[in-house]
């Protein structure tokens, strides 16, 4: 078997043009006829356009356009929608607001797009922008969820009554209430998903060139999905007809979700091409992607979990508000519901729980998937309350997840997912070991000695990847399947191109998915190349987010493979005058077995495409393709264990010890997996201790630079301890579950697990700032003083 | 319109610029040499470190104008018929994914392995992370990254 196959730490192919500067970034391309563009952006979290005065500016040095949302509606060009629909309790659908690309009676958050400036260079652009006169008729406006939901709250879209989007519900609410009626003890919390921004270190962009005498479009942008982008700007947004639209996603600076949307500044760029008949180049400023980067999380919950007197859960109840902010992104709808309330029961059975959800509009940008998506909400949730329970009930709080764990699967929860496979006892065990929790006592006695405050905590985490059967999210209001495709292309000298609909924007897919095809074949890795991110080259994919290029886009691959691997047979069988059911392909060579008849992968191809010779009625040419739809969602699971030392003078919290084992089924190069994990681990430990979006009670920004919005720092993160611990995912060809999120859903309670059981004060949200734990820390000694 | 001159990877470079041009605008701009990014707007992030006069800098907080008579190595500058140490232990080490803080982490790298050569100080793991403290990754959690500077300012001995 090839030493570059399934789980080889195989460097990384990609890193060459990285390390040297050679990285071809959208903002790093230059097109002939490049003009620039800057958006027009409302001041005002609410506020009716009562006129938009560009005169001035269009006379302005470098000047090429001024255009307004009336004009870009006038043309055609569609509003911008949610592609999922879901269904209230009561059976009526979501209300959806409209969002056209540039804004044209009202604005409704700080950053909306109301003009669009074309300059021939981008300070022209920009001064031209500042130089547009809008008048605004400014409205009240709220930030928040529960302030958006309040009886006399501003009215944001007149279709959305009350600002609520949707009330939707899963599981039984009377069996779950009765349950916890019957409970022998309950745990009752209030629990608040802070909102995040994705932050990936390349900004947006677009380059959109219109070609008249072809009257076809181009578009360079930073896409996790461009074919999602290329439907979805020629269906919906009528930007340009599908087959006269080529999207390309070069190489792309991180997404973490929020290069998944079709955001305005693409539509825009299209639209200003056909327009000015110039290329149109665009690139976020860090502002103006903290203010119109879709956001992630921002849940408000409560929580009810019920014990029997042996401590097994007998029901969970749990109420979220979700913030959807002033418009709907595109998967928006589905975070708070499938992608949220389907992994309530956590590693746990529970045999009854009843989630309910309202979707609120407010003055916010909007707030859509970033990194886990819903998941770490129900994993934060879950294992807050779980490490609450244990120490309400005076239990350790391992023992308590190992009486409730799933150990026989398939599992059904009672919010319709079902656990395909896992060895949720192997993890914690694993972890425990390697976090040496036998010796955290004497740690913390040490700590104790030097004035600290050490605590531990953990989070047994359960999340959905893989996403998802597409006949199945169909069902449940999603407008596109979810499969992936992959063609796999023999050339005549038999080196291999795989062409896939996954993206990458730092996943290694050069490196990883070219590994499962020298696995099969037998080759080096040097003779694969994984080509991706071009819609004139891969006719049609699904894109990368939900930690789906492992299980869905290497399951596409490997099935495209079989189909190569059987004509690669037939030829071989029929040049060598062997049966077919003799050939095995070793050492880049397809051999009659116990003979020393051989021919290699170039003879292969070169048969293949000459075709003097094939067998009777086969087509030339070896090249093969295959979509994928994945037959259930995949189960990641794991423990991770974080160990703090609290300066109780300062309230400063220093991560000790960050332990992790993860079953993400098979691994095809740990070094990359690692990678991921570690990425995911310090965005996590960011939400739970640094990050923060703010926005005062007038809908304004606060938090609008790297000046006010804490990024995690090295000096901010520790060493991670990462481990894998196994169980093979019986749904797809691979044995893959996907590790792309894992680290940011199950950190974050871990973290506060430990910082609350280091200051014996478990009333504490993130971030968990020095300020807020050293108020925790003093209300905690104010309560004893007054014992 | 002020008129500079600067050798940049070794190559002399002569331009008229705006007074409010800035470095990284220059390199990325004028010179194309995209290696070098942008991340952010206020001198936070490190994407945009270059080494001028063999100190590292962030070159969207200086004026190009300022950078006149100097000496300018880029990311591009480092390879040199083959990898610098630095850029092949950021390989070794998978210490980058997405690669766009990757060129501001390896030019601050070499500096603070210059640094600490020449000041006969050991540049362990808490001296990369505090030395860190001007570049963001958003990808590795700094991890692999700290591993890779350790590996690399070692092999530049």
């Amino acid at each position: 078997m090839s030493d570059q196959g399934i789980g080889a730490r195989v460097k990384r192919v990609e890193d060459k043009r990285f390390i040297t500067g050679a990285g071809r970034y959208t903002d790093d391309i230059v097109e002939p006829n490049q003009a620039y563009a800057a958006f027009v952006r409302s001041p005002h979290a609410h506020a009716e356009i009562k006129s938009i005065n560009s005169k001035a500016a269009e006379k302005m040095d470098g000047v090429i356009a001024v255009h307004n949302g009336a004009q870009l509606t006038g043309d055609g060009i569609g509003n911008i929608i949610c592609g999922w629909g879901i269904t209230s309790k009561d059976g009526s659908p979501m209300n959806m607001g409209a969002w056209s690309a540039l804004a044209t009676s009202k604005v409704r958050y700080v950053g909306d797009a109301v003009a669009i400036v074309i300059a021939e260079t981008k300070a022209q652009a920009i001064a031209a922008a500042e130089a547009v006169s809008v008048k605004y008729k400014t409205l009240p406006a709220v930030a928040q969820s529960l302030d958006g939901l309040a009886d006399g709250a501003p009215q944001i879209h007149e279709n959305a009554p009350g600002n609520l989007i949707y009330d939707w519900e899963i599981g039984d609410q009377k069996a779950t209430d009765d349950a916890l009626k019957g409970a022998a003890h309950v745990t009752y919390m209030d629990i608040e998903n802070n909102r995040l921004s994705p932050n990936a270190m390349e900004p947006r962009a677009a380059i959109a060139t219109y070609n008249p005498a072809e009257d076809h479009y181009t578009l360079y942008t930073t896409s996790q999905n461009p074919h999602v982008a290329r439907l979805v700007l020629s269906a919906f947004y009528q930007v340009a007809p599908e087959h006269k639209l080529r999207v390309i996603a070069p190489d792309v600076g991180g997404g973490f979700g929020s290069k998944i949307y079709i955001y305005p500044e693409e539509i825009a760029c299209l639209w200003a091409s056909m327009k000015t008949k110039r290329s149109v180049k665009w690139t976020s400023t860090r502002t103006e992607a903290f203010l119109t980067d879709a956001h992630g999380r921002d849940h408000v919950s409560t929580a009810a979990m019920g014990f029997d007197k042996n401590g097994k859960i007998v029901g969970l109840k749990v109420n979220t508000k979700a913030n959807f902010g002033a418009y709907m992104s595109l998967f928006s709808s589905a975070v708070p519901t499938y992608l949220y309330a389907t992994l309530l029961s956590g590693q746990y059975n529970i045999k009854n729980i009843y989630c309910d959800v309202q979707a609120v509009y407010t003055n916010t940008a909007p707030v859509d998937a970033y990194r886990g998506a819903g998941r770490p909400e129900a994993c934060y949730l879950v294992e807050r309350v779980m490490e609450t329970a244990a120490r309400e009930m005076g239990m350790d709080p391992a023992e308590l997840r190992r009486k409730n764990f799933v150990r026989s699967f398939p599992h059904e929860t009672p919010v319709i997912m079902t656990y395909d496979a896992g060895d949720f006892d192997g993890n914690l065990d694993q972890a425990m070991e390697a976090a040496d929790y036998a010796g955290f006592e004497k740690r913390r006695k040490k700590s104790a000695r030097a004035g600290k405050l050490r605590g531990i905590g953990f989070s047994s985490y359960i999340e959905a990847c893989g996403i998802a059967p597409s006949a199945a999210v169909g069902s449940l209001g999603a407008g596109v399947g979810l499969w992936e495709s992959a063609e796999v292309r023999v050339n005549p000298v038999g080196t291999i191109e795989v062409l896939t609909g996954s993206h990458s924007h730092g996943q290694g897919h050069a490196t990883t998915f070219a590994q499962i095809v020298a696995e099969r074949f037998d080759l080096p890795i040097e003779n694969i190349s994984i080509v991706h991110g071009d819609t004139d080259k891969v006719q049609f994919g699904m894109g990368t987010y939900g930690s789906r290029s492992g299980a869905v886009g290497m399951s596409a691959i490997a099935k495209a493979m079989d189909k190569v691997e059987a004509k690669a047979k037939k030829i071989a069988a029929h040049v060598l005058e062997a049966s077919e059911d003799d050939i095995v392909f070793e050492g880049g060579e397809a051999k009659v077995k116990g003979t020393d008849k051989a021919m290699g992968w170039h003879e292969i191809g070169l048969s293949a495409y000459t075709a003097h010779n094939l067998p009777d009625g086969m087509e030339p040419g070896l090249k093969e393709g295959a979509f994928y739809d994945p037959t259930n969602f995949t189960f990641p699971a794991g423990t991770y264990i974080c160990e703090v030392e609290v300066d109780p003078e300062t309230g400063k919290t220093t991560i000790e010890r960050f332990t992790a084992s993860d079953d993400f089924g098979t691994i095809i190069n740990p070094m990359i997996v690692e990678g991921q994990v570690h990425g995911g681990i310090a965005q996590g430990i960011g939400q739970a201790l640094l990050e923060n979006v703010v926005y005062d009670d007038d809908g304004q920004l606060l938090s609008a630079s790297y000046m006010d919005y804490t990024m995690p720092r090295a000096d901010d993160l520790p060493s991670y301890s990462v481990h894998h611990h196994s169980t093979t995912c019986p749904g797809n060809p691979l044995g893959m579950k996907g590790c792309g999120e894992a680290g940011a859903i199950g950190s974050p309670p871990a973290v506060i697990n430990a910082i609350t059981n280091a200051i014996g004060n478990n009333n504490l949200s993130m971030p968990a700032t020095p300020a807020k734990v050293w108020a925790a820390i003093q209300e905690t000694a104010s309560a004893k003083a007054a014992e | 319109m002020p008129q500079i001159s600067m050798t940049i990877n070794g190559k002399a470079v002569a331009a008229d610029v705006p007074g409010n041009t800035l470095l990284v605008d220059f390199i990325r701009e004028g010179q194309r040499l995209t290696g070098t990014h942008v991340g952010c707007d206020t001198s936070q992030c490190g994407a945009c470190t270059v080494h001028v006069d063999g100190k590292a800098i962030k070159s969207c907080t200086m004026l190009a104008a300022s950078a006149d008579g100097t000496d300018i190595t880029t990311i591009e500058g480092l390879e040199n018929g083959k990898l610098h140490p630095m850029q092949k232990a950021f390989n070794d080490n998978h210490g980058l994914q997405c690669g766009f803080c990757t060129p501001g982490m390896i030019m601050a790298g070499i500096d603070m392995a210059n640094r600490y050569k020449k000041a006969g100080q050991k540049l362990n793991e808490a001296a990369i992370r505090h030395e860190l403290e001007g570049n963001i990754c958003r990808c590795t959690g700094y991890h692999n990254i700290v591993k890779s500077i350790q590996a690399g300012a070692k092999a530049m001995k």
